[in-house]
Parts: C-alpha cells; sequence; structure tokens
C-alpha cells in the first residue's frame, strides 16, 4: 500500500490464482501483514506490543463467547452461574480465570504500546488518525472492560457499576434521568445487567472493526520507528513477513507464556476478594475500587475535593474524561517536528517523569481514600494535566532537539551488533556521528 | 488555539486540584482525623503452610477429611456452603457409598415436595444434592443470631484478604480484650454479644468462638484434634471448597509453561535464524569504509565476541 518497492501478491498455487481473481482477500493479507508490506528494520521490541494486542482481543473474544454459552445475566443467577462454571463446565475455570485476566493483559500491552507512542511520537503527522483511531478503541476496551467486570455480580461488580454510573449524576438537571436511563432503574438491577451483558457482547466486535481501521490508517504512511526519520528507500525496510512475523512470534510466545504463568498460578492475583462475595445492594464494602487498569483515573476523580466553584464531585468527572480526551489533541500540543524521544533530550526527561506520575496516580487511586493517598493522588494529578496540557507544549517550542540520523540504515550501521537497537536509543551522541 | 484552550484547562485543573490540596492539608493540621483503635489493635493474619500452597501445591486429602469433619460437626450448625455438593466429596477420598451414607446421614434434610400431596416436604439428601443451609433464608439466620448473618463458606478463602490464613488466623484469634485498648478507647469497649479478635477488621465478630476445647472433633484418622489443629484443617477444607479445581489447574499449567517455554525458545532460535540473512543485507549494502570495520572489530572485541562468524558475508 505504502511503498513502490512493496513486493506484489504473486500467487503461486492455481487455487490461489482461482480465489485472488474472484475474491482478493490473500492479496489483502499479504499486504497487510505479509510479505507485502514493507517496515523499518530498525524496529525495537518497544513495537511489539500491538500485534499482542491483537492477540490478546482475540482471546478475550474467543473465551468470552464460550463462556456466555454457560453464564446467566440474571440477579439471582450471574453469581452462581460463573461458580457453576468454575466448579462443573469442562475446563471451564481455565476459561474464566484466562478471560479475567485477558482483561489485566490486554490492558498492559495496551498501556506498553500507547506509552510506547508517547515517546516516540507516534502521533505526529502523519499518523494522527493512527492515534486517534487507537484511542478510541482504548476507549471502547474501558467501557468493554467496566461491563465485563459487572456480569459476575459480585460486591465489587456492585458496587462498581454503581459508583461509575453515578458520574452521570454529577451534571447538573440532565445527570441523574440519564443515570436512571443508562441503568433502567434507580440503582444497579436486573435491567442494567442484561444491558450490560448485551453491550459487552456487543463492543468486541466494534473494537476488531476500529483495529482493522487503525491497521489500515497505520499502513497508508506506514510503521514509525524508534529513530522517528521517515523512510527513504527499499534499504531502510525489510518485509513484515518473514522477518517482523518472526520477531512477533517469539516475543508473543514469551509473553503468552507469562499469561500462563497468572493464570495457572496466581489466578486470582489480580482479583478483588470482594467479587467472590456475591452483590447485596444492602451491604457497601469498606473500599469501592475498580479493577487495577482504571486506577489512575480513579485517583484523578476522588483528587478533587473542594467544591470551587463547581461541586468537587463534577470537577472530578470532567477531569477524568478530559485526561483521555485531551490525548486526542496530542498531535497539534505537541508540535516538535522530531517525532523520536531519543532526540528530544527535555521532553525524554519530562517523558520519564510521566511514566512515574501515572504509576503514582495508579497507586494513589489503588488505595483507601485516606488524607495521605489523596494528597499524593493531587500531586499527581495536577503534574498529569500540566504535563500534557503546559509542559509538553513549551517544551516542543523551545527544545533544541538532537541532530537526526541521515536515515534509518546509517542509524542501524552504527548500532553495530544491535540490530534492533538504533544509534539514539541509548544516546543522542551516536546520532551525531549518524548525521 | 488548541494549544491556548488546552492551557487554560490544564491551569484550571491543576489549579483546582493545588487548592483540594491545600485545603485538604490545613483541615487535617487544624482537625486531624481522631484514631481508631483498629489503627493500634489489628493485626495481619498469622502464617499458615498448607500442603495446597505454591505452583506445585496438592491437596492433602486426609486433612481435607479432617477439615471436613470439623465443618460437618462444628460449622454447618449456622454456615451454609450452597456450592458444594456431597457428590463432589468423592475428590477428598471418600467411595461412591461413603458418600451416600455422608448425604443420608446429614444432619438437615433437603427441601422437597411430597409426592402425593405436593405439600412442602423434605427428603434426605443425596450425592447430586447441595450441601442443605441450616437456616431457610437470611432472615431466620439473622433472628437466630442476634440479627449478624453467618456468610456462605463456599467462597470464603477467595472472598477475605489473606484466605486460608485469614480463616485459621480469626478461628484461633478469639482473646479478651487488652485493657489498655479499653482504657485508651472507652468507646471502643467489645459490646455485648460480639467477642474481641484483633484479625477481624474492625476488632469485634458477631461469631462466637467456634472451636474451643481439644478434642471438640474425634478426627477419625487419630490426629491429635487441638484447637490449632482443627482450626488448621478446617481452613485448608475451605480451600478445597472455593477452588475444587486447585489440582487439576496447576497440573495443567506446568505442562502448558513446559509447551509455551519450549515454543518461545523454537521461536527465538527461528527468529535469529531469519534475521541472520537480514543483518548480512545492511553490511552488504551499507557503507563497509574502513572506519566502520575497525569500529566493528572494537566494539566485537569489547562485548567479547570471537569471529562474529553469523555475519560473515
Amino acid at each position: 500500500m505504502s511503498f513502490s518497492w512493496a513486493k506484489p501478491y504473486q500467487p503461486k498455487h492455481p487455487f490461489m490464482r482461482w480465489l485472488d481473481e474472484r475474491l482478493p482477500l490473500p492479496r489483502v493479507a499479504y499486504g497487510a501483514v505479509g510479505g507485502g508490506y514493507p517496515v523499518p528494520r530498525n524496529l525495537n521490541y518497544w513495537w511489539n506490543f500491538g500485534v499482542l494486542a491483537g492477540i490478546f482481543l482475540t482471546i478475550q473474544i474467543v473465551t468470552g463467547i464460550t463462556l456466555a454459552m454457560w453464564y446467566y445475566a440474571t440477579g439471582d443467577g450471574a453469581f452462581n452461574s460463573v461458580e457453576h462454571i468454575m466448579r462443573d463446565v469442562d475446563a471451564g475455570w481455565l476459561l474464566r480465570y484466562a478471560h479475567a485476566n485477558g482483561a489485566s493483559f490486554f490492558f498492559v500491552v495496551t498501556y506498553i504500546h500507547i506509552f510506547r507512542g508517547l515517546y516516540y511520537g507516534s502521533y505526529k503527522p502523519p499518523r494522527e488518525l493512527v492515534w486517534m483511531l487507537g484511542l478510541v478503541i482504548y476507549l471502547l476496551m474501558m467501557a468493554t472492560a467496566f461491563m465485563g467486570y459487572v456480569l459476575p455480580w459480585g460486591q465489587m461488580s456492585y458496587w462498581g457499576a454503581q459508583v461509575i454510573t453515578g458520574f452521570f449524576s454529577a451534571f447538573p438537571l440532565v445527570g441523574e434521568p440519564i443515570r436512571i436511563w443508562l441503568l433502567g432503574g434507580y440503582a444497579p438491577d436486573q435491567a442494567a445487567l442484561t444491558r450490560f451483558f448485551s453491550l459487552h457482547y456487543l463492543l468486541p466486535f466494534v473494537i476488531a472493526a476500529v483495529v482493522i481501521l487503525h491497521i489500515w490508517a497505520l499502513h497508508i504512511p506506514g510503521s514509525g520507528n524508534p529513530t522517528g526519520v521517515d523512510v527513504k528507500d527499499e534499504k531502510d525496510t525489510i518485509p513484515f513477513h518473514p522477518f517482523y512475523t518472526a520477531k512477533d512470534g517469539w516475543f508473543a510466545a514469551a509473553f503468552v507464556l507469562l499469561y500462563a504463568i497468572v493464570v495457572y498460578f496466581a489466578p486470582n492475583w489480580l482479583q478483588h476478594p470482594d467479587n467472590y462475595i456475591p452483590a447485596n445492594p444492602l451491604a457497601t464494602p469498606a473500599h469501592i475500587v475498580p479493577e487495577w487498569y482504571f486506577w489512575p483515573f480513579y485517583a484523578i476523580l476522588r483528587a478533587f475535593t473542594t467544591d470551587f466553584v463547581l461541586p468537587a464531585k463534577l470537577w472530578g468527572v470532567l477531569a477524568m474524561f478530559t485526561s483521555i480526551l485531551l490525548l486526542f489533541f496530542l498531535p497539534w500540543l505537541d508540535k516538535s517536528p522530531v517525532r523520536s524521544g531519543s532526540y528530544r533530550p527535555v521532553f525524554k526527561r519530562f517523558f520519564w517523569l510521566l511514566v512515574v506520575d501515572v504509576l503514582v496516580l495508579g497507586w494513589a487511586g489503588g488505595q483507601p481514600a485516606t488524607p495521605l493517598p489523596v494528597a499524593i493522588g493531587q500531586i499527581a494529578a495536577a503534574y498529569y494535566f500540566a504535563h500534557f496540557l503546559i509542559i509538553l507544549p513549551l517544551v516542543s517550542k523551545y527544545e533544541t532537539p538532537l541532530p537526526l540520523p541521515r536515515s534509518i540504515t546509517a542509524s542501524v550501521l552504527h548500532g553495530e551488533e544491535q540490530e534492533s537497537a538504533p544509534a539514539g536509543v541509548k544516546s543522542g551522541k551516536k546520532s551525531t556521528v549518524a548525521g | 488555539m488548541v494549544r491556548i484552550i488546552g492551557f487554560l484547562i490544564g491551569l484550571a485543573f491543576a489549579g483546582v486540584l493545588l487548592i483540594s490540596l491545600f485545603i485538604g492539608v490545613a483541615q487535617y493540621v487544624s482537625n486531624p482525623p481522631a484514631p481508631l483503635p483498629e489503627q493500634f489493635y489489628h493485626k495481619e493474619p498469622k502464617a499458615l503452610h498448607l500442603a495446597s500452597d505454591g505452583p506445585f501445591g496438592h491437596f492433602d486429602k486426609r486433612q481435607l477429611q479432617r477439615g471436613f469433619q470439623v465443618y460437618k460437626e462444628v460449622c454447618s450448625a449456622c454456615h451454609s456452603m450452597h456450592l458444594v455438593h456431597f457428590r463432589d466429596l468423592k475428590a477428598l477420598g471418600y467411595s461412591d457409598a461413603e458418600v451416600k451414607a455422608i448425604a443420608s446421614q446429614w444432619q438437615l434434610e433437603v427441601p422437597d415436595i411430597n409426592p402425593d400431596t405436593g405439600e412442602p416436604a423434605t427428603r434426605k439428601a443425596t450425592p447430586p444434592d447441595a450441601f442443605p443451609s441450616p437456616y431457610p433464608n437470611e432472615v431466620a439466620a439473622r433472628a437466630a443470631n442476634n440479627n449478624a448473618l453467618p456468610p456462605d463458606l463456599s467462597l470464603m478463602t477467595k472472598a477475605r484478604e489473606g484466605g486460608a490464613a485469614y480463616v485459621y488466623s480469626i478461628l484461633t484469634g478469639f482473646q479478651p480484650q487488652p485493657a489498655d485498648l479499653v482504657k485508651k478507647f472507652p468507646a471502643a469497649k467489645t459490646p455485648p454479644n460480639l467477642h474481641y479478635n484483633p484479625y477481624f477488621a474492625n476488632l469485634n465478630i458477631a461469631m462466637p468462638p467456634p472451636l474451643t476445647s481439644e478434642g471438640q472433633v474425634q478426627f477419625a484418622d487419630g490426629t491429635k484434634p487441638t484447637v490449632d489443629q482443627m482450626a488448621k484443617d478446617v481452613a485448608a477444607f475451605l480451600v478445597w471448597t472455593a477452588e475444587p479445581n486447585l489440582e487439576r489447574r496447576h497440573a495443567a499449567g506446568i505442562s502448558v509453561v513446559v509447551f509455551l517455554l519450549f515454543g518461545t525458545i523454537l521461536g527465538y532460535l527461528a527468529y535469529q535464524n531469519i534475521w541472520a540473512e537480514a543483518k548480512r543485507k545492511v553490511r552488504v549494502t551499507g557503507p563497509l569504509e574502513p572506519e566502520n570495520k575497525a569500529k566493528r572489530q572494537s566494539a566485537k572485541r569489547k562485548a567479547g565476541i570471537k569471529g562474529g562468524s553469523k555475519a560473515k558475508p
């Protein structure tokens, strides 16, 4: 699709030729993830996480469809049907643990994928739409994960649903009616459970559709690379297959190994014990916390404790939504022409500060709402907004980037033995030689 | 334009957060929250080691049978276990006949209807039945227990932080309330009908000490029934009721890990093999100036790589 030297699909087998003339699906696959897609030769391992996200989406859909064959979306039956799956359905425990932990791993790889994009400037022209479609996928993932967590109808499921739908009641006038309309009642109940199940089944397929758009949009300019330098000629690229299929293949096996260790040996490590207690609208858990992948946002929500002009709750909800939506504007907030953080000394420091900041936010969001975690969460949340909305635009204006390598091939040559580590990753000095 | 609006929004959020922080700190300093007794007296669960711990963990069937006996003779008086069926007991090493006998001799009968009249009735339990609950409903359970609800025990070790160690600590943790606690927090004196237990979140638990004396249960296998032993055994039993497929999971997990490890190694070797060609391509097509060659040699020497035979064109 992208480069003139991309190898065209040449079916050898008569059947494939026959098929290609009628339905050129193999041709599409060849151009998208086969030998017909030229990819920069210098991708490092941070570029493996997109494929991994696709693998985990597939795992979630397969295990989820199977679980749905046994699950009852009723207030009386949901909890017990999950336990029936765990106890009496053949390999039901495996399906359910694989699905519950698969969600966590899907978020792990997606977060790494997003932060890779932040560091290497993957949101910059000409890939703005790739970035924005990725954020749409992320938002859909959040909705899907939240609704999926409600389905076992344990205590955290129920109270999580209560808290999250309660966000809408923060908006004046229209908020409460919207909340009741969304839930189909005054509190989460049968109506909410059934519609959450319906949407939880639907959204993954919407995600899959947006993933296709995400990849389509990516293949127009082609993949970025750790130097951020554009592909100049054929020497800079290698075909996706067999080179990156081989690299993705072994790395995916290693990552699935990690996943298997959690599924088989610590399946409840990331689960909250309260969700093994059936939902009880009359007993509020001591600390309501969402799943770990929402902790940073939960910390931002709880960080607003003062009714300053607007009620604190409304501030919290607005800030939480803004914290994700602002990422859509990143291509216009960060105007630096240099893509890769490796050649941006000031940006790089702030980037790592942001990583630490989000980890601190995550910690604060997972703690009970006692004064210390809330105070730390407030500082971390303030930095989060300052980072994207104040620091990044200023850095991109005043920073002097390091000289870029002449080309991808030049950077690879100076990386000597490490074919996947371009000169710029470790220090900017080597790249000066190249450039 | 985007940057100006963004700048203002960022300033607003960061500003309100800093105001919130400032007010929060001021409030904390001027009016610190009163300390709670559980901050000082609550204890983390005691260490408990069971055969089911760890990645190679398996069930000690004799211990599970003892634990089942404790549940049957002590806990089941108040606590239901509605997710466990008599048929499941075969996993503890009981034969079909023994399971049948346990079901039919269970102290409670199963609700049913009279086959002739359709009137509500009860009948003896059979292996496919779940353990019958001691109370017909929550109201009855609360009425019999000073308005406290004895929780169902099927999932107890997964539904509490600390798991089996928590159960064991609660069962062995009953003690008189420390005198200095009452001195420091007069309002926190354990009320009547509650029982002091430092392993319980708010220190006072409604459950009276269930295991009180040695020999409360006579173990069929001759193990000395100390309170500690009974508590350990019933905690082990509750690990099984919460996760009956644990052994199967561990066994499958080891095969899967070995398989994936093998796959990862093969995949890595394939990757190395395929990429060797790509590396060579860079060398051939790239500028082979003497400067670069010398650099490569010195880098190799430094890294301790001998011939670099793989990269030879």
